[in-house]
């Protein structure tokens, strides 16, 4: 287990460098700088600038000085927004973009666990097919969609919560929701599948057989076996959330790292925008990590390595 | 019972999707041809109206004819699906086909790089690509594809490592055949099916990620319009005129089901005969 783990580890740390290092020069060979602003600057002015920000010194000189920032947690200062690091801004939009996330997985979890098995423990049946029908159709409706059409409903006609803005807890109903509806369709799907073949299992019929209730055999026998492939999709789940979260907080209105990473990216802010990639990999890189941890724990094999 | 998706019989569920796919691009390359309108032509006389006889879908704040602009950015949203899904082939098929014939140590590599891409936020890194270079469309078919390519390799490199195993591979091999040669004539041709089911499957993916994109303002730009761009639009009145929202919204969305669908019920047909 020690050394599958390192080996994911390792993997993992080396995918990150490589991202570092591919966004870091994609950068600097980009055509246009941050100070090519409507007024031209005179020149005196733009080198000061530009040696202030090391811009002035050679390419590899330049990334040396990020790498080195970066490993002690500094993403640097921002290219566009006076009187403000990377750092701060990521740090004001984390606990917003993480509730948001979290929030969001831990619903699509649930709610797609109990649909799925729902719809597992009667394959074919009307049920199943309108439960799953529905999951397609969800699966199909993009966010950009859904969550305008979720403000009109629930906002704007019903005046249940708010439309956008933050601050209360009312402010992350509608955004949670439209982040996690497509996942909720795409774990019901998992779930259902395994929930159809746990039903055929020896150690299912055993159960059975044992006269334990339908409860029990459902949570402790079936669901179990059922969740396994989830734990598969969790990894790349996540980056689907990450990505997901910059449109729902545009949507919302929500201030999370999303909305920094898409003014960074219309204003050109180079640093804001590796940084926002630069956290977000890790985040996700993390997560997958983590996976391979919660892999291992339930299936012996892996731990044997 | 087979555990994969047995809901709706695939004999009624499968025309539907195709038929529904067809419409789809019939009205979008002959659509705009039934309107009076053009794309950018704006009826002074009829702004933010809702549906009507006249304008079909309803017009924008500035009098555009929905029905039409619809239908031009379905055009642009299924053009960038289809080159960006081009260049996905032109990369995922001989990456797969070469890392899976390869075997051992080059495979090894080969995918492990795949599997680093994968756990990337790849849509936030097309992003970053559509930003430094320009918002070039080329360069967004281009990045999308590029970032879509990595289903595509694993998928043709476990049927490569399938079809390797065949009697008529070694056969070949013996006779003295090139590896070029061996994957073009007699990998490539076995391994066609379950290719194109994945390339239906990988479309929505594109399509979804280019109105993501476009959502954003990152994308395809005014004047130019895609379903993104015209949900984005629609998102500004809301709450005055939601069918400026709703219209688009529809198309992109039957749209992706009926992809979803039809590469769904065609690989539940390539698993049956796999099964057989």
């Amino acid at each position: 287990m020690t050394r599958y783990l390192l080996k994911r580890l390792t993997f993992s740390l080396i995918t990150l460098f490589a991202v570092i290092t591919v966004v870091f020069f994609l950068l600097r060979i980009a055509p246009g700088g941050p100070f090519d602003g409507e007024r031209q600057l005179p020149p005196e002015i733009e080198a000061n600038l530009k040696a202030a920000y090391n811009l002035d010194e050679p390419l590899y000189r330049q990334f040396a000085l990020y790498l080195g920032r970066l490993v002690t947690g500094d993403l640097g200062p921002s290219f566009r927004q006076k009187d403000f690091d990377v750092n701060e801004l990521v740090s004001r939009g984390l606990p917003v973009s993480t509730a948001l996330g979290i929030s969001a997985l831990l619903l699509a979890v649930l709610a797609g666990m109990a649909v799925g098995t729902l719809a597992g423990l009667h394959p074919g049946k009307p049920l199943d097919v309108w439960l799953m029908s529905l999951s397609n159709l969800n699966l199909a409706i993009p966010t950009i969609v859904a969550g305008p059409v979720l403000i009109l409903i629930f906002a704007v006609f019903l005046r249940w919560v708010p439309a956008g803005g933050s601050g209360t807890f009312t402010h992350f109903v509608l955004p949670v929701i439209a982040l996690a509806l497509p996942y909720v369709a795409a774990v019901a799907r998992l779930i259902r599948g395994g929930i159809v073949s746990a039903g055929s299992e020896p150690h299912v019929t055993t159960a059975r057989a044992k006269g334990l209730s339908p409860g029990r055999i459902v949570g402790f026998h079936m669901l179990p076996t059922a969740s396994i492939p989830l734990i598969s999709f969790l990894g790349p789940a996540a980056a689907g959330l990450l990505t997901g979260s910059v449109v729902v907080e545009q949507i919302f209105d929500l201030p999370g790292i999303g909305r920094y990473f898409v003014q960074g990216a219309l204003a050109r802010d180079y640093t804001l925008v590796m940084g926002v990639v630069v956290v977000y990999s890790t985040a996700i890189l993390l997560f997958n990590f983590l996976a391979d941890v919660a892999y291992g724990l339930v299936d012996p094999r892996i731990r044997a390595l | 019972m087979n555990p994969q998706l047995p809901h709706l019989k695939s004999s009624t569920i499968l025309p539907i999707a195709a038929g529904t796919l067809c419409l789809v691009i019939l009205l979008a390359v002959i659509g705009p041809a039934f309107s009076e309108w053009g794309a950018e032509d704006m009826d002074w006389n009829a702004m933010e109206t809702p549906p009507s006889l006249q304008h079909w879908f309803g017009t924008d704040v500035v009098g555009r004819d929905l029905f039409v602009r619809t239908m031009h950015g379905a055009r642009v949203s299924l053009t960038v699906a289809l080159i960006a899904i081009s260049v996905a082939v032109l990369i995922g098929v001989p990456w797969g086909l070469v890392a899976g014939y390869m075997g051992g140590r080059t495979d090894q590599l080969m995918m492990r790089i795949v599997d680093g891409l994968y756990a990337l936020p790849v849509v936030l890194i097309v992003i970053l690509l559509v930003v430094l270079f320009g918002r070039n469309q080329y360069l967004l078919f281009a990045a999308l594809g590029a970032l879509f390519w990595l289903d595509l390799a694993r998928i043709v490199r476990g049927q490569t490592l399938q079809v390797r195993q065949s009697a008529f591979i070694e056969a070949a091999r013996g006779l003295g055949a090139s590896i070029p040669y061996i994957l073009a004539k007699h990998v490539l041709p076995n391994i066609l099916g379950p290719t194109l089911v994945y390339v239906t499957l990988a479309i929505p993916g594109i399509i979804l990620a280019e109105s993501f994109i476009s959502f954003l303002g990152l994308g395809i730009q005014e004047p130019d319009t895609s379903w993104g761009v015209l949900v984005a639009d629609g998102v500004q009145t809301l709450e005055t005129s939601p069918w400026l929202i709703l219209f688009p919204g529809i198309f992109l969305a039957v749209t992706v089901w009926s992809c979803n669908t039809l590469g769904d019920r065609l690989r539940d047909r390539l698993d049956r005969r796999h099964q057989v």
